[in-house]
């Protein structure tokens, strides 16, 4: 009786772990590894914390990095301004019939590749662009500006790409809250900022911190959007790894600066789940 | 027993340190209708679920028809259960349903159709093949569940309260029909319930589980009018129980809190204390005894208040001149209808009937 | 304040005005990038010069058309080949660890359990990169100590779907278990006690009950792998994937075909979305 249930467990945890232990463990303990392989002083290989060092001490990297957590929070906090109106507006004031269809309609532009969102914002905004284009063509301007490369447009661009994974958890939670439950509030004599913020917010906590991790973790490993819509100065910390990785072909400094975000988005996506006393398995389902 | 389809000998189930079913022996006899009874959380589902071979037991053995059982799975076991939710697949329709154990057999399909059509036809529900089961009313989907089962025709078919989501008069109804199919068929049926009535009206033998043990294993009447403890007593039927001192013993006298005197038989296991509960049916309890009749104790009642339910009226009173209330039957002939709230009658009850237990 | 309380008007309309703004601008690029497609003209930009099917159908000499680009049709190839293994192994495993993690009981499963959820809140960059390594440094071990050259440990196909693989996994996971979690376990006893075996109660049983959440998580899966860039960039070998292969297009400027392949993802897709949302609906 025993065994035969012991058969079922092991068929589905084998497949588990390898990919587990194959694909995430030894990836990881291997990206550690690297980080700390360099040479010694005659050429032979060696353990070094150099890498950690070259880090700290040429000021472009951190600065890269610390400018690449803080733009990532504030995308992720814009992403929250931005959508929350929309996913309440879908889910409590448009008419009832609606709900699904304004949904479905939020989701479609995701279903598309980030690359070609990416890319319809350059030739909307770029120098040659379609909104120069129209602009000068109504009078308004004389002479085409260059709207991308900048950080607002690279923040913009963050912010677009991000927003289904704050709308979907928005709406999810907002759709399971009672309307009677705000309706009570108004009944109590609460006015509608007490409401939002004494019944609603915290109603919705479970949605926006789940929105709010995948935002953030999302945003700090993006690449696309800042290498595409970012300027010259907009630096972005995967840029950093991935130039180490291809143009410089320096994969154990590669190593170091990918552990440091690793690092970083464990810590703050820790941090979120403690301030908000929840866990990763309920946030993430 | 001559025949036994199921014997179990010690069985015992425990939990951590909570003991649901403690040293169990008993046996089931072919063919009859089995039921367990008891309140929840009496071990009643854990004894079934090892029956059943979803929970494996911590000591004894289990046999059926004289082959051990501990080691089957249960799909191997020659056992159906007809859950307590029914638990109908909602994906397959009504025939892929009761085809699902024949075809785990490997039956031809010829054969299946045949056995499919002919157990439709005895739960009189020709025609219902391709119904899905959401289309299904309460009943039907219990006479699915029960022929989903007997179509493998096991040994013993485990029923799990499977009326217990059904309303009044449809569970009633049920009641009937479960009694009838089960003497038609002939197969064993073990019926798990809480419900007396359930119990009383369809077994041949019913068991009184309490705290994991058996109180007591015998007919409906007999548990009735003959409850071994004190539990059965209280469990199975309406009774009235009343605190009393004995005053003597053989013949046993005893008094009320209230210095009413009655006479009575002792009950249950042999017991020296001087303190015991009292046991009286409502129905027991006679309006206007003939005066000739022997052995009765006689005492007056005051009607508080009349609970007028059709032949199962009942009046709540006080007997003599003390606060204690007791619940007394009032049969629906003109002889009784001047009582009303307030009358004083006069009442008694035989000493046979004022069943005196241990204080459990 | 909702759509039971009574709203001021100003309230209503400026709350309509902000979520209208806000459909412009989720459509708007995708909008432009669709109809620019069709311009009859040698940049992806205003003005329009006249309606033309040029980049789809051209065959030179002036326009290549879409229909005739090779490295762009070979990408979309090589990008739904690799979308069909990523989703096929991600749902076999996810539903497997589904199983485990919803019906099995081990110990140590709250931390596998943990473990399995990580790959969702790692950065792609860095999966890909870790892998990349550990790749590599096995490659380098099988070629040193046994003279072996396995292709595979280098960028290549294979590695861009087991990187994919190593987190679309976890999304499968999430979403099946999600259906599990409302399945009646005594359907389960109810088939073992009819005399199906273990495996015959998750092939009759289970499985078909969980039908719209394997179909579902396998066609997000399959998107997801279709569009993912971040970890299949350091991954990719000689074939490349379509938003790779576009990346170095609009790095290195940009010619209306990138339009005419956006414009069928586009199309592709929000097809095979509606179509999955319009199913998940009729079921539930």
């Amino acid at each position: 009786m025993k065994n035969y249930f012991r058969l079922g467990l092991l068929i589905f945890l084998t497949p588990v772990l390898l990919w587990l232990v194959l694909l995430i463990v030894i990836p990881h303990i291997e990206l550690l590894l690297m980080s700390l392989k360099g040479t010694d002083d005659y050429g032979n290989p060696a353990w070094t914390f150099s890498h950690y060092a070259t880090f700290f001490n040429e000021k472009i990297y951190w600065y890269t990095f610390v400018r690449t957590a803080v733009y990532a929070l504030a995308t992720t906090f814009l992403t929250f301004l931005v959508t929350f109106p929309v996913a309440f507006y879908i889910t409590k004031i448009v008419s009832k019939k609606f709900t699904g269809f304004l949904t479905i309609l939020l989701l479609m532009p995701f279903w598309v590749s980030e690359l070609v969102r990416v890319y319809g914002w350059m030739i909307l905004l770029r120098e040659s662009g379609v909104i120069n284009h129209i602009l000068i063509s109504l009078g308004i301007i004389n002479t085409p500006i260059e709207m991308l490369y900048n950080d607002v447009t690279m923040m913009m661009g963050l912010v677009y790409t991000s927003m289904l994974f704050m709308a979907v958890p928005l709406i999810s939670s907002l759709e399971g809250m009672d309307d009677s439950l705000i309706e009570a509030a108004h009944d109590l004599g609460a006015s509608p900022p007490t409401i939002f913020f004494k019944i609603i917010i915290p109603y919705a906590s479970h949605g926006i911190t789940s929105g709010a991790i995948v935002v953030f973790m999302l945003a700090l490993g993006n690449y696309l959007t800042p290498t595409l819509m970012g300027g010259k100065n907009s630096l972005w910390f995967t840029e950093q790894i991935y130039n180490e990785f291809i143009a410089s072909f320096n994969w154990n400094q590669g190593a170091a600066f990918g552990f440091l975000l690793l690092l970083l988005s464990s810590f703050i996506i820790w941090a979120g789940l403690k301030l908000t006393r929840q866990e990763l398995g309920r946030a993430l389902s | 027993m001559k025949n036994p389809v199921l014997e179990i000998e010690h069985l015992r189930k425990i939990f951590g340190n909570f003991v649901a079913v403690d040293s169990l022996s008993f046996d089931v006899e072919e063919g009859s209708f089995f039921s367990i009874l008891g309140p929840s959380g009496c071990g009643k589902t854990t004894l079934l679920r090892m029956i059943a071979g979803f929970l494996s037991p911590s000591d004894g053995v289990l046999r059926i028809r004289g082959k051990e059982m501990n080691s089957v799975p249960p799909n191997r076991r020659p056992v159906n259960l007809v859950f307590q939710n029914l638990a109908l697949f909602p994906m397959m329709n009504v025939r892929d349903n009761i085809a699902f154990g024949l075809k785990r057999q490997k039956l031809d399909k010829k054969t299946i159709t045949f056995k499919v059509d002919s157990i439709l036809e005895r739960v009189h529900l020709q025609g219902y093949g391709s119904k899905q089961v959401a289309q299904l009313s309460g009943g039907q989907k219990q006479r699915i569940a029960i022929a989903r089962s007997l179509v493998l025709e096991p040994s013993l078919l485990l029923l799990d309260e499977p009326l217990g989501a059904l309303d009044l008069k449809l569970r009633e109804q049920m009641k009937i029909e479960l009694k009838k199919l089960q003497s038609e068929v002939g197969t064993t049926f073990m019926y798990i319930t809480h419900d007396q009535s359930e119990a009383l009206v369809m077994s041949d033998t019913v068991a009184v589980m309490n705290k994991g043990r058996f109180e007591q294993i015998d007919t409906p009447r007999e548990l009735y009018s003959n409850p071994a403890t004190s539990f059965v007593a209280g469990f199975v039927g309406e009774t009235n129980i009343l605190p009393v001192k004995v005053i003597s013993n053989n013949p046993l006298k005893v008094a009320t809190l209230f210095g009413l005197e009655l006479a009575g038989v002792t009950a249950g296991e042999t017991t020296k204390a001087k303190e015991l509960d009292l046991y009286i049916r409502p129905e027991s309890i006679m309006l206007d005894p003939d005066a000739g009749l022997q052995d009765i104790n006689k005492f007056s009642l005051h009607i508080q208040n009349i609970l007028f339910d059709g032949s199962n009226t009942k009046v709540l009173a006080t007997i003599d001149k003390s606060d204690t209330e007791i619940t007394v039957a009032l049969p629906q002939s003109s002889q009784f209808a001047h009582i009303k709230k307030g009358s004083v009658v006069s009442a008694g009850v035989h000493a046979d009937h004022c069943r005196c237990y241990a204080r459990g | 304040m909702i759509r039971t309380l009574p709203q001021s008007g100003l309230y209503k309309i400026a709350f309509r005005f902000y979520v209208v703004l806000f459909y412009i601008f989720l459509f708007a690029p995708l909008i432009i990038t669709c109809l620019l497609a069709f311009n009859d003209s040698s940049f992806p930009a205003l003005p329009w010069k006249g309606f033309s099917l040029d980049w789809f159908l051209a065959n030179g000499p002036d326009r290549v058309g879409l229909f005739h680009d090779r490295s762009n049709l070979s990408s979309i190839v090589v990008s739904a080949q690799t979308a069909f293994w990523v989703s096929l192994f991600s749902v076999v495993v996810g539903t497997m660890g589904a199983f485990l993690f919803e019906q099995e009981d081990f110990p140590g499963k709250q931390g596998l359990y943990f473990l399995a959820l990580t790959p969702l809140v790692i950065p792609g960059v860095i999966l890909g990169i870790s892998i990349l390594l550990t790749a590599n440094s096995l490659g380098i071990y099988f070629e040193d100590n046994f003279g072996l050259d396995v292709p595979f440990l280098r960028p290549s196909f294979w590695l861009v779907v087991l990187g994919q693989f190593s987190f679309i996994t976890t999304f499968v996971l999430l979403v099946v278990s999600a259906r599990l979690k409302k399945f009646d376990r005594s359907l389960e006893e109810a088939a073992l006690n009819l005399g199906a075996s273990r495996f015959e109660v998750i092939r009759y049983i289970t499985l078909p009950f969980l039908r719209p959440a394997l179909i579902g998580s396998g066609a997000v899966a399959f998107l997801m792998s279709f569009e993912n860039f971040n970890t299949t960039l350091f991954l990719v070998g000689s074939e490349t994937t379509l938003p790779i292969n576009l990346y170095l297009q609009v790095r290195d400027g940009s010619t209306p075909i990138i339009n005419a392949v956006s414009f069928l993802l586009i199309v592709s897709t929000s097809t095979i979305a509606l179509i999955n949302l319009l199913l998940s609906n009729r079921k539930s």
